[in-house]
Protein backbone atom coordinates (compact mmCIF):
# COMPACT_ATOMS: atom_id res chain seq x y z
CA UNK A 1 0.00 0.00 0.00
CA UNK A 2 3.06 2.21 0.23
CA UNK A 3 2.67 3.01 -3.44
CA UNK A 4 -0.81 4.56 -3.11
CA UNK A 5 0.41 7.84 -1.65
CA UNK A 6 3.14 8.50 -4.25
CA UNK A 7 0.72 7.57 -7.02
CA UNK A 8 -1.85 10.02 -5.65
CA UNK A 9 0.87 12.67 -5.43
CA UNK A 10 1.77 12.27 -9.10
CA UNK A 11 -1.91 12.35 -10.10
CA UNK A 12 -2.30 15.54 -8.06
CA UNK A 13 0.69 17.08 -9.86
CA UNK A 14 -0.86 16.18 -13.21
CA UNK A 15 -4.18 17.74 -12.19
CA UNK A 16 -2.50 20.91 -10.88
CA UNK A 17 -0.68 21.51 -14.14
CA UNK A 18 -3.61 20.40 -16.29
CA UNK A 19 -6.16 22.69 -14.67
CA UNK A 20 -3.60 25.39 -13.92
CA UNK A 21 -2.39 25.73 -17.50
CA UNK A 22 -5.97 26.15 -18.70
CA UNK A 23 -6.42 29.32 -16.63
CA UNK A 24 -5.66 32.27 -18.94
CA UNK A 25 -2.33 33.90 -18.09
CA UNK A 26 -1.04 30.90 -16.19
CA UNK A 27 0.91 29.58 -19.20
CA UNK A 28 3.75 31.89 -18.22
CA UNK A 29 3.87 30.38 -14.74
CA UNK A 30 3.94 26.77 -15.96
CA UNK A 31 6.00 27.43 -19.08
CA UNK A 32 8.63 29.83 -17.74
CA UNK A 33 8.67 30.51 -14.00
CA UNK A 34 8.30 26.93 -12.74
CA UNK A 35 11.00 25.53 -15.08
CA UNK A 36 13.42 28.30 -14.06
CA UNK A 37 12.77 27.69 -10.37
CA UNK A 38 13.18 23.94 -10.91
CA UNK A 39 16.51 24.11 -12.74
CA UNK A 40 17.87 26.60 -10.18
CA UNK A 41 16.82 24.26 -7.35
CA UNK A 42 18.41 21.36 -9.20
CA UNK A 43 21.80 22.99 -9.76
CA UNK A 44 22.08 24.68 -6.36
CA UNK A 45 20.70 21.66 -4.50
CA UNK A 46 22.98 19.27 -6.38
CA UNK A 47 26.12 21.30 -5.62
CA UNK A 48 25.07 21.81 -2.00
CA UNK A 49 24.51 18.09 -1.55
CA UNK A 50 27.86 17.12 -3.09
CA UNK A 51 29.75 19.73 -1.05
CA UNK A 52 27.94 18.53 2.06
CA UNK A 53 29.09 14.98 1.34
CA UNK A 54 32.61 16.16 0.63
CA UNK A 55 32.73 17.73 4.09
CA UNK A 56 32.14 14.35 5.75
CA UNK A 57 35.43 12.66 6.58
CA UNK A 58 35.98 8.99 5.83
CA UNK A 59 37.61 7.68 9.02
CA UNK A 60 38.74 4.35 7.63
CA UNK A 61 40.01 3.04 4.34
CA UNK A 62 36.95 1.06 3.34
CA UNK A 63 37.11 -0.13 -0.28
CA UNK A 64 35.04 -3.27 -0.85
CA UNK A 65 37.19 -5.83 -2.54
CA UNK A 66 36.35 -9.15 -4.09
CA UNK A 67 39.65 -10.26 -5.53
CA UNK A 68 43.27 -10.93 -4.62
CA UNK A 69 44.91 -7.80 -3.31
CA UNK A 70 48.31 -6.61 -4.54
CA UNK A 71 50.98 -8.52 -2.61
CA UNK A 72 53.91 -10.67 -3.74
CA UNK A 73 54.99 -10.72 -7.37
CA UNK A 74 54.11 -14.40 -7.87
CA UNK A 75 50.56 -14.01 -6.51
CA UNK A 76 48.25 -12.85 -9.28
CA UNK A 77 46.80 -9.47 -8.41
CA UNK A 78 43.14 -8.77 -9.33
CA UNK A 79 43.51 -5.21 -10.57
CA UNK A 80 39.81 -4.42 -10.96
CA UNK A 81 38.46 -6.05 -7.82
CA UNK A 82 41.22 -4.91 -5.46
CA UNK A 83 42.74 -1.84 -7.14
CA UNK A 84 45.80 -0.39 -5.44
CA UNK A 85 46.68 2.52 -7.73
CA UNK A 86 44.63 5.53 -8.83
CA UNK A 87 44.47 4.36 -12.45
CA UNK A 88 43.08 0.98 -11.34
CA UNK A 89 40.51 2.77 -9.16
CA UNK A 90 39.54 4.95 -12.15
CA UNK A 91 39.10 1.85 -14.31
CA UNK A 92 36.96 0.20 -11.64
CA UNK A 93 34.84 3.34 -11.15
CA UNK A 94 34.41 3.74 -14.91
CA UNK A 95 33.10 0.20 -15.31
CA UNK A 96 30.85 0.63 -12.26
CA UNK A 97 29.33 3.85 -13.59
CA UNK A 98 29.06 2.79 -17.23
CA UNK A 99 28.24 -0.92 -16.92
CA UNK A 100 26.81 -1.23 -13.36
CA UNK A 101 29.20 -4.06 -12.49
CA UNK A 102 28.04 -4.36 -8.90
CA UNK A 103 24.49 -5.10 -10.05
CA UNK A 104 25.87 -7.72 -12.41
CA UNK A 105 27.03 -9.57 -9.29
CA UNK A 106 23.54 -9.63 -7.80
CA UNK A 107 22.53 -13.01 -6.38
CA UNK A 108 19.26 -14.49 -5.26
CA UNK A 109 19.10 -16.58 -2.08
CA UNK A 110 16.44 -19.28 -1.81
CA UNK A 111 15.59 -21.92 0.79
CA UNK A 112 14.69 -25.35 -0.61
CA UNK A 113 13.54 -28.55 1.11
CA UNK A 114 16.21 -30.12 3.16
CA UNK A 115 16.49 -27.33 4.35
CA UNK A 116 19.02 -26.20 1.83
CA UNK A 117 20.07 -22.62 1.12
CA UNK A 118 21.03 -21.88 -2.48
CA UNK A 119 22.42 -18.81 -4.14
CA UNK A 120 22.10 -18.19 -7.83
CA UNK A 121 23.06 -15.39 -10.13
CA UNK A 122 20.23 -12.93 -10.75
CA UNK A 123 20.86 -10.51 -13.57
CA UNK A 124 17.34 -9.09 -13.87
CA UNK A 125 17.96 -5.99 -11.79
CA UNK A 126 21.09 -5.26 -13.85
CA UNK A 127 19.14 -5.69 -17.09
CA UNK A 128 16.21 -3.46 -16.03
CA UNK A 129 18.60 -0.90 -14.61
CA UNK A 130 20.78 -0.65 -17.69
CA UNK A 131 17.72 -0.57 -19.97
CA UNK A 132 16.18 2.25 -17.97
CA UNK A 133 19.28 4.38 -17.45
CA UNK A 134 20.55 4.28 -21.02
CA UNK A 135 17.06 4.94 -22.42
CA UNK A 136 16.80 7.94 -20.13
CA UNK A 137 20.22 9.21 -21.23
CA UNK A 138 19.32 8.93 -24.92
CA UNK A 139 15.99 10.66 -24.29
CA UNK A 140 17.69 13.56 -22.51
CA UNK A 141 20.20 13.88 -25.38
CA UNK A 142 17.40 13.70 -27.95
CA UNK A 143 15.55 16.53 -26.21
CA UNK A 144 18.54 18.77 -26.81
CA UNK A 145 17.18 19.25 -30.33
CA UNK A 146 14.54 21.47 -28.71
CA UNK A 147 17.07 23.54 -26.76
CA UNK A 148 19.87 23.99 -29.29
CA UNK A 149 19.55 26.08 -32.42
CA UNK A 150 21.03 25.06 -34.84
CA UNK A 151 20.88 21.43 -33.79
CA UNK A 152 24.42 19.97 -33.61
CA UNK A 153 25.32 16.87 -35.63
CA UNK A 154 25.77 14.40 -32.76
CA UNK A 155 22.21 15.09 -31.56
CA UNK A 156 20.94 14.40 -35.09
CA UNK A 157 22.85 11.11 -35.08
CA UNK A 158 21.26 10.07 -31.77
CA UNK A 159 17.85 11.05 -33.13
CA UNK A 160 18.47 9.15 -36.38
CA UNK A 161 19.59 5.94 -34.66
CA UNK A 162 16.78 6.07 -32.12
CA UNK A 163 14.13 6.28 -34.86
CA UNK A 164 15.92 4.02 -37.34
CA UNK A 165 13.11 1.45 -37.32
CA UNK A 166 10.92 3.99 -39.19
CA UNK A 167 7.74 2.72 -37.60
CA UNK A 168 4.73 4.99 -38.07
CA UNK A 169 4.65 8.73 -38.34
CA UNK A 170 5.91 10.53 -36.34
CA UNK A 171 8.52 7.77 -36.18
CA UNK A 172 8.63 5.61 -33.10
CA UNK A 173 11.65 6.03 -30.86
CA UNK A 174 13.13 2.78 -29.57
CA UNK A 175 14.04 4.42 -26.27
CA UNK A 176 10.40 5.35 -25.62
CA UNK A 177 9.61 1.65 -25.60
CA UNK A 178 12.66 0.57 -23.61
CA UNK A 179 12.24 3.34 -21.02
CA UNK A 180 8.65 2.35 -20.29
CA UNK A 181 9.62 -1.32 -20.32
CA UNK A 182 12.48 -0.68 -17.89
CA UNK A 183 10.17 1.36 -15.62
CA UNK A 184 7.48 -1.30 -15.60
CA UNK A 185 10.02 -4.00 -14.78
CA UNK A 186 11.64 -1.95 -12.01
CA UNK A 187 8.20 -1.21 -10.59
CA UNK A 188 7.03 -4.80 -10.98
CA UNK A 189 10.13 -6.00 -9.16
CA UNK A 190 9.16 -3.90 -6.15
CA UNK A 191 5.69 -5.43 -6.18
CA UNK A 192 6.51 -9.06 -6.92
CA UNK A 193 9.75 -9.67 -5.04
CA UNK A 194 8.65 -10.02 -1.40
CA UNK A 195 11.92 -8.89 0.14
CA UNK A 196 12.14 -5.82 -2.07
CA UNK A 197 8.48 -5.00 -1.50
CA UNK A 198 9.11 -5.06 2.26
CA UNK A 199 12.05 -2.69 1.83
CA UNK A 200 10.33 -0.29 -0.58
CA UNK A 201 9.18 3.04 0.75
CA UNK A 202 7.05 5.85 -0.65
CA UNK A 203 10.19 7.64 -1.80
CA UNK A 204 11.15 4.57 -3.84
CA UNK A 205 7.83 4.56 -5.66
CA UNK A 206 7.47 8.30 -6.17
CA UNK A 207 10.32 8.71 -8.72
CA UNK A 208 9.05 5.65 -10.59
CA UNK A 209 5.54 7.09 -10.89
CA UNK A 210 6.87 10.54 -11.69
CA UNK A 211 9.15 9.32 -14.48
CA UNK A 212 6.35 7.11 -15.75
CA UNK A 213 4.11 10.18 -15.84
CA UNK A 214 6.77 12.09 -17.79
CA UNK A 215 7.19 9.25 -20.26
CA UNK A 216 3.44 8.78 -20.66
CA UNK A 217 2.75 12.48 -21.30
CA UNK A 218 5.69 12.65 -23.70
CA UNK A 219 4.50 9.64 -25.68
CA UNK A 220 0.91 10.90 -25.72
CA UNK A 221 2.08 14.29 -26.92
CA UNK A 222 4.21 12.88 -29.72
CA UNK A 223 1.93 10.17 -31.03
CA UNK A 224 -1.65 10.74 -29.93
CA UNK A 225 -2.76 14.10 -28.51
CA UNK A 226 -1.20 16.21 -31.22
CA UNK A 227 -3.78 19.00 -31.29
CA UNK A 228 -2.13 22.32 -30.46
CA UNK A 229 1.25 20.65 -30.02
CA UNK A 230 3.08 23.05 -32.29
CA UNK A 231 6.71 22.01 -32.32
CA UNK A 232 7.85 25.44 -33.51
CA UNK A 233 6.23 27.22 -30.54
CA UNK A 234 7.60 24.58 -28.19
CA UNK A 235 11.12 24.87 -29.54
CA UNK A 236 10.93 28.67 -29.44
CA UNK A 237 9.92 28.46 -25.78
CA UNK A 238 12.69 25.94 -24.97
CA UNK A 239 15.38 27.96 -26.80
CA UNK A 240 13.95 31.07 -25.17
CA UNK A 241 14.34 29.53 -21.73
CA UNK A 242 18.05 28.81 -22.25
CA UNK A 243 18.73 32.22 -23.82
CA UNK A 244 16.71 34.07 -21.16
CA UNK A 245 14.24 35.38 -23.76
CA UNK A 246 11.27 33.05 -23.18
CA UNK A 247 8.26 33.66 -25.42
CA UNK A 248 5.10 31.61 -25.76
CA UNK A 249 4.23 32.21 -29.42
CA UNK A 250 0.88 30.44 -29.62
CA UNK A 251 -1.47 28.47 -27.45
CA UNK A 252 0.17 25.15 -26.55
CA UNK A 253 -1.82 22.10 -25.47
CA UNK A 254 -2.17 21.25 -21.74
CA UNK A 255 -0.39 17.94 -22.30
CA UNK A 256 2.80 19.91 -22.95
CA UNK A 257 2.43 21.88 -19.72
CA UNK A 258 1.77 18.68 -17.77
CA UNK A 259 4.91 17.13 -19.26
CA UNK A 260 6.97 20.22 -18.48
CA UNK A 261 5.59 20.52 -14.96
CA UNK A 262 6.38 16.88 -14.14
CA UNK A 263 9.93 17.35 -15.47
CA UNK A 264 10.25 20.49 -13.34
CA UNK A 265 9.09 18.55 -10.28
CA UNK A 266 11.61 15.80 -11.07
CA UNK A 267 14.43 18.36 -11.32
CA UNK A 268 13.46 20.12 -8.11
CA UNK A 269 12.98 16.82 -6.26
CA UNK A 270 16.25 15.39 -7.54
CA UNK A 271 18.78 16.81 -5.05
CA UNK A 272 16.66 15.86 -2.04
CA UNK A 273 16.06 12.26 -2.97
CA UNK A 274 17.62 8.92 -3.78
CA UNK A 275 18.02 10.20 -7.33
CA UNK A 276 21.19 11.86 -6.08
CA UNK A 277 22.90 8.54 -6.77
CA UNK A 278 23.85 10.37 -9.98
CA UNK A 279 26.38 12.33 -7.93
CA UNK A 280 26.70 9.77 -5.16
CA UNK A 281 28.05 7.00 -7.37
CA UNK A 282 31.20 9.08 -7.85
CA UNK A 283 31.56 9.66 -4.12
CA UNK A 284 31.00 6.16 -2.76
CA UNK A 285 34.04 5.48 -0.54
CA UNK A 286 33.73 1.71 -0.92
CA UNK A 287 34.40 2.14 -4.66
CA UNK A 288 36.57 5.19 -5.05
CA UNK A 289 39.29 4.30 -2.53
CA UNK A 290 42.38 2.31 -3.42
CA UNK A 291 42.99 -0.94 -1.54
CA UNK A 292 46.45 0.11 -0.38
CA UNK A 293 46.16 -0.09 3.41
CA UNK A 294 49.39 -2.08 3.62
CA UNK A 295 51.28 0.39 1.41
CA UNK A 296 50.08 3.75 2.69
CA UNK A 297 48.86 4.72 6.14
CA UNK A 298 45.35 6.17 6.12
CA UNK A 299 44.91 8.75 8.84
CA UNK A 300 41.45 9.45 10.17
CA UNK A 301 40.91 13.12 9.33
CA UNK A 302 39.07 13.80 12.57
CA UNK A 303 41.78 12.36 14.80
CA UNK A 304 42.72 14.93 17.48
CA UNK A 305 46.26 16.24 17.20
CA UNK A 306 48.00 14.26 19.97
CA UNK A 307 51.66 15.03 20.46
CA UNK A 308 54.01 12.18 21.46
CA UNK A 309 54.68 12.11 25.18
CA UNK A 310 57.76 10.13 26.17
CA UNK A 311 58.39 8.69 29.65
CA UNK A 312 61.27 11.10 30.13
CA UNK A 313 58.92 14.00 29.34
CA UNK A 314 56.29 12.53 31.66
CA UNK A 315 58.79 12.29 34.46
CA UNK A 316 59.98 15.86 33.80
CA UNK A 317 56.39 17.02 34.17
CA UNK A 318 55.52 15.10 37.33
CA UNK A 319 58.93 14.47 39.01
CA UNK A 320 58.18 16.56 42.07
CA UNK A 321 54.90 14.79 42.79
CA UNK A 322 56.47 11.38 42.14
CA UNK A 323 59.31 12.01 44.57
CA UNK A 324 56.86 13.31 47.18
CA UNK A 325 54.87 10.08 46.86
CA UNK A 326 57.96 7.84 47.01
CA UNK A 327 57.64 6.69 43.44
CA UNK A 328 61.07 5.78 42.03
CA UNK A 329 62.33 8.16 39.36
CA UNK A 330 65.10 7.73 36.81
CA UNK A 331 66.42 11.22 37.29
CA UNK A 332 66.38 12.69 40.77
CA UNK A 333 65.19 16.14 41.62
CA UNK A 334 67.94 18.73 41.31
CA UNK A 335 69.78 18.91 44.64
CA UNK A 336 68.81 21.78 46.90
CA UNK A 337 72.28 23.28 46.85
CA UNK A 338 71.06 26.84 47.16
CA UNK B 1 36.02 19.78 2.74
CA UNK B 2 38.01 16.74 1.65
CA UNK B 3 39.32 15.92 -1.83
CA UNK B 4 38.28 19.37 -3.00
CA UNK B 5 40.91 19.10 -5.75
CA UNK B 6 38.83 16.41 -7.40
CA UNK B 7 35.29 17.27 -6.30
CA UNK B 8 35.25 20.98 -7.20
CA UNK B 9 36.46 20.42 -10.82
CA UNK B 10 33.97 17.54 -11.09
CA UNK B 11 31.13 19.80 -9.95
CA UNK B 12 32.23 22.55 -12.35
CA UNK B 13 32.24 20.08 -15.27
CA UNK B 14 28.78 18.87 -14.22
CA UNK B 15 27.33 22.39 -14.05
CA UNK B 16 28.92 23.28 -17.41
CA UNK B 17 27.35 20.17 -18.98
CA UNK B 18 23.93 20.91 -17.48
CA UNK B 19 24.04 24.51 -18.69
CA UNK B 20 25.44 23.55 -22.11
CA UNK B 21 22.41 24.95 -24.02
CA UNK B 22 23.10 28.38 -22.49
CA UNK B 23 26.72 28.42 -23.75
CA UNK B 24 25.81 26.88 -27.08
CA UNK B 25 23.11 29.39 -28.01
CA UNK B 26 25.02 32.30 -26.43
CA UNK B 27 21.92 34.34 -25.73
CA UNK B 28 20.56 34.26 -29.26
CA UNK B 29 17.09 32.76 -29.44
CA UNK B 30 17.32 32.68 -33.25
CA UNK B 31 14.72 33.12 -35.92
CA UNK B 32 11.44 31.24 -35.87
CA UNK B 33 10.93 29.46 -39.22
CA UNK B 34 8.59 31.15 -41.67
CA UNK B 35 7.02 28.80 -44.17
CA UNK B 36 6.15 30.12 -47.60
CA UNK B 37 2.38 29.81 -48.01
CA UNK B 38 0.83 29.22 -51.46
CA UNK B 39 0.03 32.42 -53.31
CA UNK B 40 -3.21 31.09 -54.79
CA UNK B 41 -5.65 28.34 -53.72
CA UNK B 42 -5.83 28.94 -49.97
CA UNK B 43 -7.73 25.69 -49.40
CA UNK B 44 -5.80 22.71 -48.01
CA UNK B 45 -7.05 19.12 -47.88
CA UNK B 46 -7.46 19.57 -44.14
CA UNK B 47 -8.00 22.68 -42.02
CA UNK B 48 -4.81 24.31 -40.69
CA UNK B 49 -5.28 23.19 -37.09
CA UNK B 50 -5.44 19.57 -38.29
CA UNK B 51 -2.95 19.55 -41.13
CA UNK B 52 -0.20 21.22 -39.13
CA UNK B 53 0.07 18.65 -36.31
CA UNK B 54 -1.14 15.62 -38.29
CA UNK B 55 0.26 15.97 -41.83
CA UNK B 56 2.85 13.25 -41.21
CA UNK B 57 0.17 10.79 -40.16
CA UNK B 58 -1.92 11.61 -43.23
CA UNK B 59 1.01 11.26 -45.61
CA UNK B 60 2.00 7.99 -44.00
CA UNK B 61 -1.56 6.71 -44.41
CA UNK B 62 -1.66 7.86 -48.04
CA UNK B 63 1.65 6.12 -48.69
CA UNK B 64 0.32 2.85 -47.24
CA UNK B 65 -2.98 3.03 -49.12
CA UNK B 66 -1.45 3.94 -52.46
CA UNK B 67 1.55 1.62 -52.42
CA UNK B 68 0.25 -1.37 -50.52
CA UNK B 69 -3.46 -1.39 -51.44
CA UNK B 70 -3.23 0.39 -54.79
CA UNK B 71 -5.96 2.67 -53.53
CA UNK B 72 -5.32 5.85 -55.44
CA UNK B 73 -8.80 7.24 -54.78
CA UNK B 74 -9.40 10.94 -54.72
CA UNK B 75 -10.39 13.08 -51.80
CA UNK B 76 -13.09 15.66 -52.16
CA UNK B 77 -12.60 18.95 -50.38
CA UNK B 78 -15.46 21.40 -50.90
CA UNK B 79 -16.34 19.91 -54.27
CA UNK B 80 -12.84 19.74 -55.62
CA UNK B 81 -11.09 16.39 -56.08
CA UNK B 82 -7.56 15.80 -54.83
CA UNK B 83 -5.31 12.87 -55.57
CA UNK B 84 -3.53 11.08 -52.71
CA UNK B 85 -0.12 12.25 -53.69
CA UNK B 86 2.67 14.20 -52.10
CA UNK B 87 4.09 15.54 -55.33
CA UNK B 88 0.89 15.96 -57.34
CA UNK B 89 -1.31 17.36 -54.58
CA UNK B 90 0.68 18.83 -51.71
CA UNK B 91 3.51 20.18 -53.79
CA UNK B 92 1.23 21.59 -56.42
CA UNK B 93 0.54 24.48 -54.06
CA UNK B 94 3.54 24.19 -51.73
CA UNK B 95 5.95 24.32 -54.62
CA UNK B 96 9.19 24.73 -52.71
CA UNK B 97 10.56 21.99 -50.47
CA UNK B 98 13.23 24.31 -49.13
CA UNK B 99 10.89 27.18 -48.33
CA UNK B 100 8.03 25.08 -47.01
CA UNK B 101 8.95 21.59 -45.74
CA UNK B 102 12.54 22.19 -44.70
CA UNK B 103 11.85 25.41 -42.78
CA UNK B 104 10.24 23.70 -39.78
CA UNK B 105 11.87 20.29 -40.27
CA UNK B 106 15.36 21.78 -40.03
CA UNK B 107 14.39 23.95 -37.06
CA UNK B 108 12.96 21.00 -35.13
CA UNK B 109 15.59 18.53 -36.41
CA UNK B 110 13.02 16.28 -38.04
CA UNK B 111 14.26 14.23 -40.99
CA UNK B 112 11.26 12.62 -42.69
CA UNK B 113 12.17 9.85 -45.09
CA UNK B 114 9.83 11.05 -47.87
CA UNK B 115 12.83 11.91 -49.99
CA UNK B 116 14.41 8.49 -49.70
CA UNK B 117 12.04 7.46 -52.55
CA UNK B 118 10.58 10.71 -53.91
CA UNK B 119 12.84 12.89 -55.98
CA UNK B 120 13.22 16.21 -54.26
CA UNK B 121 12.40 19.10 -56.60
CA UNK B 122 15.45 20.81 -58.03
CA UNK B 123 15.73 24.24 -56.43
Amino acid sequence: MKYIFPMAAVIALVLISWIGSKIPGMEYLFGVLVPYAAIATFIIGFCYRVVHWAKSPVPFKIPTTCGQQYSLPWIKHDKLEAPHTTSQVVARMFLEIVLFRSLWRNTKAEIHDGPKLTYESSKWLWLFGILFHYSFLVIVLRHMRLFLDPVPGPILVVEYIDSILQIGAPTLYMTDVTLVLGLLLLFGRRLINRQVRYLSLANDYFPLFLIFGIAATGILMRFFLRTDVDIVSIKRLAVGLVTFQPVILSEISSIFYIHLFLVSVLLAYFPYSKLMHLGGVFLSPTRNMANDTRIRRHINPWNPDIKPHSYAGYEDEFREFMVNNDIPVEKELPSKAD
Amino acid sequence: MYDSGKIIPGLIIFVLLITFPIWYNHGDAGEVPKTEMPKYNRLCVLPLEEIRPNHMKMLNQWRDEVLRDEDRSFIAVEGKMYQKSLQNTCMECHVSKKKFCDECHTYAAVTPYCWDCHLAPVE
